[in-house]
């Protein structure tokens, strides 16, 4: 089987449109919005405050924790029950872990730092954008960084490796969905998770297209960060 | 701290003025902007100066209630997201955000806004059920009104999925809007010693003495009320109230 076109007519190496803004919600320490395609996220940071209760705080160093959720109306087909569920915690974990390696929180012992991550609309690719949005909000928050994360998906569908997956081919018979975080400088990978069955020549490519993506995810994420600070383009 | 900013809000009113700068009577400026959520039946995002929400509305076909078995039912949801605020927290939903959905579900249901008789499918059997969530990005005051607004609009957004009897197809979109009768503008208005507000920022909301939440429909007949706060009020007062509400609703009815 040949997967000949892609429903939004994209190349199997094109990314959807992209879109991001930063400072997007005045009540949070510091907030971004990030779109790609019809997945929206945004993200809103709370802290260094004490974290609460009060035996998770750790005397060495503040804590990164990540909090997604789809809203109720989001999701392709039935209303999503709010609250937390399996995957919702699961995703905030690895959201948490995408993001670890980039935050230097040393300096803020027994304290917390909040993630807020929610998405009003979505078409696969909900944690990548969460992470994008995450990334940008804390360096929004002013928490002390050594990078920016961005992330994307890559995969496979029948014989093609492509990038960006929409639901429809999240979503296909026998597709693979591979979520991606990088740091944007080392390409070092922070969050790596896969659904589906691959050869490892399919995987490196498929991990190939997502670092190539990578670089035109954090022009846009850079390019919002110096709107927000209002530093001129050079 | 609240003593202090109380007294604030108490002397600039008594010079006709607020903390922001705006008259009594004053709304910041209200924005509507629909089909916010792809996914969703209909969607609206509402901003009233920084407070910004957004509302989505779901259709699912259930089994009527049986005291109802000829109508299509209602419901709305308020998530006080902890994204929104420093003040909100994740979990279960606060007595606060029940207080708002239910102010909100009964301007909507009292003024029949929804002909839920027009949802029916079988009596007894099948009929629609309009779920409406509202979320809220960011809490810089009055989110009664802006949550009431967005829910309105959501719903005039709205048109029912594809289905054929059996099934809802969510990805076939009918150009068939939800019967609607009327729209009922839910706002709130807030008493501080003797005057009347509308439209508080975060600040005022933590001062003031009691508030109501009442629809205003086109012919300014009024459909539900909801009274807040620790003081009570005179008659007088709330035939004061009454008045600016009718007149203000004016306001949100021209931004729909």
């Amino acid at each position: 089987m040949t997967y000949e076109k892609r429903s939004d007519g994209r190349r199997f190496d094109e990314l959807r449109p992209i879109a991001a803004k930063v400072g997007v919600i005045p009540r949070a320490v510091g907030s971004a919005w990030f779109k790609i395609g019809k997945t929206e996220a945004y993200a809103a940071v709370y802290g260094p405050r004490e974290m609460y209760p009060k035996f998770l705080q750790d005397p060495l160093k503040g804590c990164l924790r990540c909090h997604y959720n789809m809203m109720p109306f989001s999701g392709s087909g039935e209303r999503v029950r709010p609250g937390s569920n399996r995957r919702s915690k699961e995703i905030s974990l690895v959201m948490e872990r995408a993001l670890r390696p980039v935050v230097d929180l040393s300096q803020f012992p027994n304290a917390v730092v909040d993630v807020f991550v929610e998405l009003p609309q979505t078409d696969a690719g909900t944690r990548c954008a969460g992470i994008c949005a995450a990334s940008m909000a804390l360096a929004d928050a002013g928490i002390p960084m050594r990078d920016l994360v961005c992330a994307v998906s890559a995969g496979k569908v029948e014989d093609k490796i492509i990038l960006d997956l929409m639901y429809d081919e999240d979503s296909a018979e026998e597709g693979v969905d591979i979520p991606i975080a990088m740091l944007a400088n080392s390409k070092e990978i922070s969050l790596l998770q896969m659904d589906g069955m691959i050869t490892k020549k399919d995987l490196m490519k498929a991990i190939d297209l997502a670092k190539k993506a990578v670089d035109e995810i954090c022009d846009v994420q850079k390019t919002a960060l110096k709107e927000r600070f209002n530093v001129a383009e050079h | 701290m609240h003593e202090e900013i109380k007294h604030n809000i108490h002397s600039l009113l008594s010079k006709g003025t607020r903390l922001d700068g705006r008259s009594a009577s004053d709304f910041r400026p209200v924005s509507i902007e629909y089909d916010v959520a792809h996914n969703a039946e209909g969607s609206a995002r509402v901003r009233i100066g920084e407070t910004e929400v957004i509302a989505g509305v779901k259709m699912e076909v259930m089994k009527p209630y049986p005291d109802t078995a000829d109508q299509g039912s209602l419901m709305v949801n308020v998530e006080l997201l902890a994204l929104s605020s420093p003040d909100f927290e994740a979990g279960p939903p606060s007595g606060d955000a029940i207080e708002l959905a239910r102010v909100t579900d009964r301007a909507i249901r009292e003024s029949k806004m929804i002909d839920l008789h027009k949802l029916c499918v079988t009596p007894g059997e099948k009929a629609w059920m309009v779920v409406i969530d509202v979320c809220t990005v960011n809490d810089a005051g009055n989110l009664f009104d802006a949550i009431a607004l967005a829910a309105l609009a959501a719903v005039k957004n709205a048109t029912f999925p594809g289905f054929d009897g059996e099934k809802i197809d969510y990805h076939e979109k009918t150009d068939k809007p939800l019967p609607l009768q009327r729209l009922p503008i839910s706002l709130t208005l807030y008493k501080y010693g003797k005057h009347v507000l509308v439209d508080p920022t975060q600040d005022e909301e933590l001062a003031y003495d009691s508030r109501l939440t009442v629809a205003v429909l086109e012919d300014g007949s009024l459909a539900s009320m909801q009274k807040g706060g620790d003081e009570a009020f005179s008659i007088d007062d709330l035939s004061e109230i009454l008045d600016v509400a009718v007149e203000k609703s004016q306001v949100l009815r021209t931004a729909l």
